[in-house]
């Protein structure tokens, strides 16, 4: 066997069960192999020390017989997510010294079924990018590489974004899974730049209690893993209902990881044309044929759907995503926590810590969304978004009702691009990385997205698959179908060790 | 919807009389024991930020949940105003900055308000009435207090009031005067009280208005207004209305016109000064809150909170007129207070009512009033007035030794009927007791026997003497009796 931390969640846990090493030994492993890769910055705060106590814990309850269902799993939090005692910072300055006195729901549901917390990954600020290149604590680099020539470049590649450091960590072995979130794409889009797999669920699957809000009615938070089976097994513990969060759904969480194995046999799934854009590369028109033949030759129907609306999507994200945002973080003031820059009155109070507190792109952002919701603008602009995401609601809803099971899609429009490539570009250049996924994020639909293969330059490619609303299921079953006929990618030699 | 102009309403300028056109915003905070959106308590004088939860202190992570009791209390309000009921309505955010607002944003209702268009009818003291139209009335979250006094540098914030409930109960135009301005915030009190629903306390700033005041020519159009923010009594109210009247009166009268502002009344100055223009009012980019849902239920539960109601003062006042034969103005009088009326009515029952609304009006009140006591301090109980009464109404004694009486029982309390035997108060009937006295003031006073034949009225003058004589324990209706026929008056 290699080293420890190159297991599958799934697999460390059946080691784990058989006693084949213990909790701590396999925490070490992960620690070890975090600390040697810190040139990747994926993780803004290292926690061995409670790493070491939690698998501690967890070996006395495996000894006792009591394991829970994630019993001694090193996993990474995003670190939107609130943790208690733990410094939360989400990415961004004006929160450098917060930490907070309670645990968000979702971590709080992992550390109940027995998981260990390594530590805070790294993510754009406030969760607002698609390279993890905003983020106040430093870009995040993917432990991928070009390669051009057969010679591999040392050109850094971006992880995506928001949720960066949770892709590279997992991409990189630097955990066996990790917490992410997404708002537009924040999970789906980096999952599939590193070859990982990461689904969103339905929006109130899982709590938002605890978790930094970037766009209340978008946000959703979900796991990034290696495998279709370990997002299935940490959706799991990571969803259930919340009395603390009114839009979280009162549903009973189905055995996830037992659809997995299920197949597609009888399916229906939908190929949207309005996903055919303008200029998509070849390659991943290529990889998209080639997901449907794929489902298709495990007895699923492939069928053509139109999804009409789908052009006014981005748009209207771009929308009402700041709108939300802009009213979201104005907390964030200087008056009770987080980072305070004296000034000589309380309007100076606050606009010299926001000047000095947030980045561009979270500046950027709640400019647009004050604009958006501003008198005399706020039909035009908010009115106007919301009406279009409830057509691009019906779309889908029409869609599932003509028989469609789910829909399979390009994760993105292109593979990973290098650090810096896009930073000074047009801002609208990078939000067309989104393009694919905030349709599900408007629509509140469960979206997963598997690695596929890789491009010419070996960079890998992810599908996407759109389920019905609280049908995860459904998704990981076909998203297993892909990975097994994808066959699973495997990353580079670990240059940064 | 209102009476004809009133010429005594107008208030006459230096050229013209004018109308002043009242509109009000009355934010009444709900009585609950937890706050709109979190559980921490709202109760009033706790250390400062004893009271805050995370949400209230707006953590990040946070989300607010709707508290069921608030959602009730407004829905019993607005069945109090006879007002629609919305069965889905949709909180928005207000946003703007200011240090006791942690979210940045206050959570209100503004399109999709919980309550619609409703009405109060006000009664005035000339015995006039007037219905007001109340637009809306929604549910929002209270902001927390800066304490600008503690520090010579530095303000401190106290969240102890920071998302506590308020209901905005927004009235219609409807009001022309200063008079009919208090007696609508005293109505609208005394039901809200009755509703259980706020507990109407101004000195607390339980329940505040903003008052919106405009003038015209009678019979001309409506005039450009001017909101007075934060009137914490009802006296200010009536003072801030006339001042902000005559100011906009002087204004007009010397060629000017009015600019749309929000002003602040201040009593000790007399005068309101301006807040902030039209100009400078904020742009709240409303919108609504993506963290709730739209409230929903449905109309059986309107319906058993609709059950649950207790009387409220209007159907019980004209119960007081119908069945115990009241005058409309003591039936107001008495139902003005939830605890006087069940007072009145625990006196009444079973004995005359006029007799029982004169005690508890006349007698209890005015005594309560110069002590500064309310009802529920009365130091004589329904009972013990109840009692009084019967002692009179069974000819017992006589209503001057009932106040006696009533002295007595107030200051040292007591079973009035023990009292009347253990002080021998009792009234004498005994006809020989009295004959007796009669036949020695009349041998006293042959002068005055011999005038009264000619002239009637100084009967009034042998009762006095006689009731003198007995101690006022005489039966006055057997001493008129008695008198007259020894006298020889009709």
């Amino acid at each position: 066997m290699s080293e420890l931390n190159e297991l599958s969640l799934a697999e460390a846990r059946d080691g784990l069960k058989a006693k084949r090493f213990s909790a701590r030994e396999l925490t070490q492993a992960h620690i070890t192999a975090v600390e040697r890769a810190r040139a990747l910055n994926a993780y803004i705060l290292e926690t061995p020390e409670r790493a070491l106590a939690m698998a501690d814990a967890s070996d006395a309850k495996i000894a006792a017989g009591a394991a829970r269902p994630l019993e001694g799993l090193p996993l990474g939090i995003k670190d939107l997510f609130c943790t208690e005692g733990t410094k939360t910072t989400a990415g961004s300055k004006i929160l450098e010294n917060f930490t907070p006195h309670y645990e968000s729901a979702v971590s709080a549901n992992l550390w109940r079924d027995g998981a260990v917390m390594l530590g805070k990954l790294n993510l754009d600020e406030f969760a607002m990018g698609s390279s993890n290149e905003t983020s106040a604590y430093g870009n995040v680099i993917s432990p991928w590489r070009r390669t051009v020539d057969r010679v591999v470049s040392d050109a850094p590649i971006v992880p995506g974004g928001s949720s960066g450091g949770s892709a590279a960590a997992v991409a990189a072995h630097l955990c066996l899974g990790a917490t992410a979130t997404d708002t537009g794409g924040s999970i789906r889009q980096p999952a599939a730049f590193t070859g990982t797999v990461g689904i969103k669920p339905t929006y109130g699957r899982c709590s938002r209690w605890g978790t930094v809000a970037f766009a209340s009615s978008l946000d959703q938070a979900g796991p990034i893993a290696r495998t279709v089976r370990d997002c299935a097994i940490l959706l799991g513990s990571m969803s259930g209902s919340d009395a603390r969060d009114t839009t979280c759904a009162d549903l009973p969480v189905p055995d996830f990881e037992a659809a997995v194995t299920r197949g597609v046999k009888g399916l229906t799934i939908g190929i949207p044309k309005e996903y055919r854009v303008d200029g998509m590369p070849a390659e991943i028109q290529r990889l998209w044929d080639q997901g449907a033949a794929w489902l298709k030759d495990a007895g699923a129907t492939i069928k053509e759907i139109s999804l009409p609306h789908t052009q006014y999507a981005l748009p209207a994200y771009y929308i009402v995503a700041p709108a939300e945002a802009s009213s979201n973080l104005a907390r964030y003031d200087g008056v009770r926590y987080g980072l305070r820059v004296p000034a000589n009155d309380i309007v100076g109070l606050y606009e010299k810590t926001r000047a000095a507190g947030f980045g561009r792109e979270v500046k950027r952002r709640i400019m647009i969304g004050t604009y958006v919701l501003s008198a005399g603008y706020y039909d035009a602009y908010y009115v106007r978004a919301q009406k279009i995401r409830t057509l691009i609601k019906r779309d889908f809803e029409a869609a599932y009702a003509a028989g469609v099971d789910a829909i399979l899609t390009p994760a993105t429009p292109s593979a990973a691009f290098g650090i810096g490539e896009k930073a000074s570009a047009d801002p609208v250049e990078m939000y067309l990385n989104d393009v694919f996924t905030v349709t599900v994020n408007m629509a509140g639909l469960p979206g997963i997205s598997v690695p596929a293969g890789l491009d010419a330059q070996g960079l890998p490619l992810g599908l996407q698959l759109i389920g019905r609303p609280f049908d995860e299921e459904t998704l990981f079953a076909a998203s297993q179908v892909i990975e097994d006929a994808a066959g699973r990618v495997s990353l580079p030699k670990p240059w940064w060790a | 919807m209102n009476a004809p102009l009133n010429p005594k309403k107008l208030i006459k300028g230096g050229l013209h009389d004018w109308e002043v056109v009242i509109g009000m915003e009355i934010h009444a905070q709900v009585t609950s024991r937890s706050k709109l959106f979190s559980g921490a308590s709202t109760a009033f004088g706790g250390e400062p930020n004893a009271h805050v939860s995370l949400v209230d202190a707006a953590m990040p992570g946070m989300l607010p949940v709707i508290n069921a009791e608030c959602v009730a209390q407004a829905v019993r309000t607005g069945l109090g105003l006879k007002a629609k009921i919305n069965l889905r309505s949709v909180f928005d955010r207000k946003n703007y900055f200011y240090p006791d607002l942690p979210q940045g944003y206050q959570i209100s209702q503004y399109k999709d308000p919980i309550v619609g268009e409703g009405e109060v009818l006000v009664d005035l003291p000339e015995g006039e009435s007037i219905t007001v139209g109340i637009e809306r009335l929604h549910l929002e979250q209270d902001a927390g207090k800066s304490l600008h006094d503690q520090a010579p540098n530095q303000s401190f914030v106290d969240l102890n009031r920071s998302g506590v409930a308020l209901m905005e109960i927004v009235s219609r135009p409807d009001l022309r005067s200063s008079e009919e301005a208090k007696a609508y915030v005293t109505k609208l009190r005394t039901i809200l009280r009755y509703l259980g629903t706020c507990d109407g306390d101004m000195e607390k700033g339980n329940l505040r208005a903003d008052v919106n005041v405009s003038v015209r020519r009678p019979g001309e159009p409506l005039g450009t207004r001017c909101e007075i923010k934060n009137v914490n009594s009802i006296r200010f109210i009536g003072q801030a209305i006339e001042t902000e009247a005559r100011r906009q009166i002087a204004i007009i009268e010397d060629g000017g016109t009015i600019v749309q502002e929000t002003r602040l009344f201040d009593p000790g100055k007399g005068e309101t000064r301006s807040m902030r223009s039209k100009e400078e009012a904020h742009d709240y980019r409303y919108f609504p809150d993506p963290d709730l849902l739209p409230l929903e239920f449905d109309q059986a539960f309107v319906d058993g909170l609709a059950a649950g109601l207790p009387e409220l003062p209007d159907a019980k006042k004209a119960r007081f007129v119908a069945d115990f034969g009241l005058s409309p103005y003591d039936a107001g009088v008495l139902v003005a207070e939830r605890a006087s009326a069940d007072f009145y009515e625990a006196v009444a029952k079973g004995r005359d009512g006029k007799a029982a609304a004169n005690w508890v009006i006349n007698e209890l009140f005015g005594r309560l009033n110069k002590e500064g006591l309310s009802i529920d301090e009365s130091p004589v109980s329904a009972d013990q007035l109840g009692a009084i009464i019967d002692l009179i109404g069974e000819g017992t004694i006589s209503g001057k030794i009932a106040k006696d009486l009533f002295e007595i029982v107030w200051t040292e309390g007591g079973d009035p009927r023990a009292v009347v035997e253990a002080r021998g108060m009792k009234q004498v009937t005994d006809t020989g007791a009295i004959e007796a006295a009669v036949d020695q003031i009349i041998a006293q006073n042959p002068d005055k026997v011999a005038q009264a034949k000619e002239k009637p009225t100084l009967l009034g003058w042998f009762v006095g003497q006689t009731m003198k004589a007995t101690g006022g324990k005489a039966n006055p209706a057997a001493v008129n009796a008695l008198l007259k026929a020894k006298l020889g008056i009709e």
